[in-house]
């Protein structure tokens, strides 16, 4: 895994630059909500590939073991609440989504930008 | 062996993130997202956390991509083809890439035992949850115990989010707006009958 | 329905155990991954999956939409009654020493109940949020 190198945070930020872009790019309104989706996702993939030990195994601890290396448990804490934050995030932006289209009868930035002026 | 499987889930993710920026069909779109979710809960497991990748796989293969197709059912299905040129964005995306990757030039590299991050609080509730705690799985014992806190603010973030979708949606639809000679005016909708609610369906 | 036979003898076939294994992952939680959250996703995915096949009002009839909030309520009220009542016995919050005879036991039933409330919680957040998005009618714009 030492071999590596930096190659496996460098796809983790093109992921992320894919998901970013998604987010600025589109007007659709879901397709923004799905490229924050991607975006979250990346990032916690960065975080935990920092907790990554080469030759660890789960931070489970395994009876009678002494010399097992266990991989960093505290990204992990870190990212099980971020990924249930993410969806409570999601599902109330979709719920946004809803209720500007039964508003406007349309969820594409350009024309919701267009009305209103 | 397990270079081999990262390097080539890496890649499957790649494809699918850009798959999901050209899609103009959002149910597509969203059973790619919901693919990029199962594919990064499989990088998870080889990145050993295997909690993590339970629950990215439960909540994000699994509710998010259901809340997507609710939500498809009662929008659109078909985004609109893309007026501007993406010169600005890419601008964007790119000059942050750039700032991000020069970032990671000082980062120490990828799995070594010596990281920094392995030597403050990690070793201490690795060695000491045993006995002070004495549950095996260790990020279970971080996260009800030593970190009891935050999860307490997570649960109620959760219900939080559960308070704001009721209150956006537990309520008919509202009056719809118009625009008419430039000024917005709101058009109370004609009553439907109440039908029975048939299954939700995609 | 006559042309969903297939998926409504799956459905009720396979639903007693995905609830079951949600509780499995509940209580395992402390021995392998698992834990609240992931079980009280699974939870709510079985009720989700009897919903999309047998209708949202059978759902509803199933499982009252008054009880789903109860439900998302009840579990923060069981994590922060928890910390209080460590208060109650002397503690700081969230001390879980003070639960039981023995710090090792007043751990233990602190994680036991702090899981509790986090499973309740998200198992009815899920289902909440899914009665509301699946009971919207759609509106001709």
């Amino acid at each position: 895994m030492i071999g590596l190198g930096l190659f496996n945070y460098w796809v983790v930020i093109f992921l992320m630059m894919v998901g970013f872009y998604t987010l600025i790019a589109r007007g659709n309104l879901i397709k923004k909500i799905i490229g924050l989706n991607v975006f979250q996702t990346s990032v916690f993939i960065l975080y935990i590939t920092m907790g990554k030990i080469t030759g660890g195994t789960a931070p489970i601890f395994i009876e009678g073991q002494e010399d097992v290396v266990y991989s960093n448990p505290i990204p992990h804490v870190l990212i099980l609440t971020a990924i249930v934050v993410g969806v409570a995030t999601s599902a109330l932006g979709l719920s946004l989504v809803v209720r500007i289209n039964e508003a406007f009868g349309t969820i594409e930035e350009d024309e919701l930008e267009e009305m209103v002026q | 062996m397990v270079e081999a499987v990262d390097v080539v889930l890496l890649l499957l993710l790649s494809v699918t993130a850009l798959t999901i920026i050209r899609q103009r069909n959002l149910f597509a779109a969203v059973m790619m997202a919901g693919i990029y979710s199962l594919l990064s809960a499989g990088l998870f497991v080889v990145m050993d956390a295997v909690d993590v990748a339970f629950t990215e796989a439960a909540v994000g293969a699994g509710i998010s991509t259901v809340l997507l197709l609710g939500t498809l059912a009662l929008v659109g299905h078909e985004e609109r083809e893309p007026k501007h040129r993406p010169m600005l964005p890419l601008l964007v995306v790119m000059i942050t890439g750039g700032v991000l990757v020069y970032g990671t030039l000082d980062m120490p590299p990828f799995g070594d035992p010596a990281n920094p991050i392995h030597h403050h609080v990690a070793p201490h509730y690795l060695e000491e949850s045993e006995h002070e705690i004495g549950v095996p799985n260790v990020v279970t014992s971080v996260l009800a115990s030593y970190r009891g806190y935050d999860t307490m603010g997570e649960t109620t973030v959760i219900f939080a989010a559960v308070v704001g979708v009721l209150l956006l949606l537990a309520r008919g639809p509202g009056p719809r707006r118009v625009l008419t000679n430039g000024r917005w005016s709101t058009v109370a909708r004609e009553e439907e009958s109440p039908e029975p609610q048939e299954d939700d369906d995609a | 329905m006559h042309d969903r036979v297939i998926l409504r003898v799956g459905a009720k076939i396979l639903i007693p155990f995905i609830l079951l294994f949600a509780l499995y992952v509940q209580f395992h939680g402390d021995y392998g991954p698992g834990g609240g959250f992931q079980a009280g996703v699974i939870f709510a995915a079985g009720f989700i999956l009897y919903a999309l096949i047998y209708g949202l009002g059978t759902a509803k009839r199933a499982l009252p939409p008054t009880a789903v909030y109860v439900c998302s309520a009840l579990g923060v009220l069981i994590y922060a009654g928890v910390g209080y009542l460590t208060m109650a016995l002397g503690g700081e919050f969230l001390a879980y020493n003070v639960l039981a005879h023995d710090p090792e036991h007043g751990q233990e039933y602190g994680i036991l109940l702090v899981e509790l409330g986090v499973l309740i919680t998200v198992f009815g957040a899920m289902v909440a949020i899914f009665y509301a998005f699946a009971g919207r009618r759609k509106v001709q714009p």
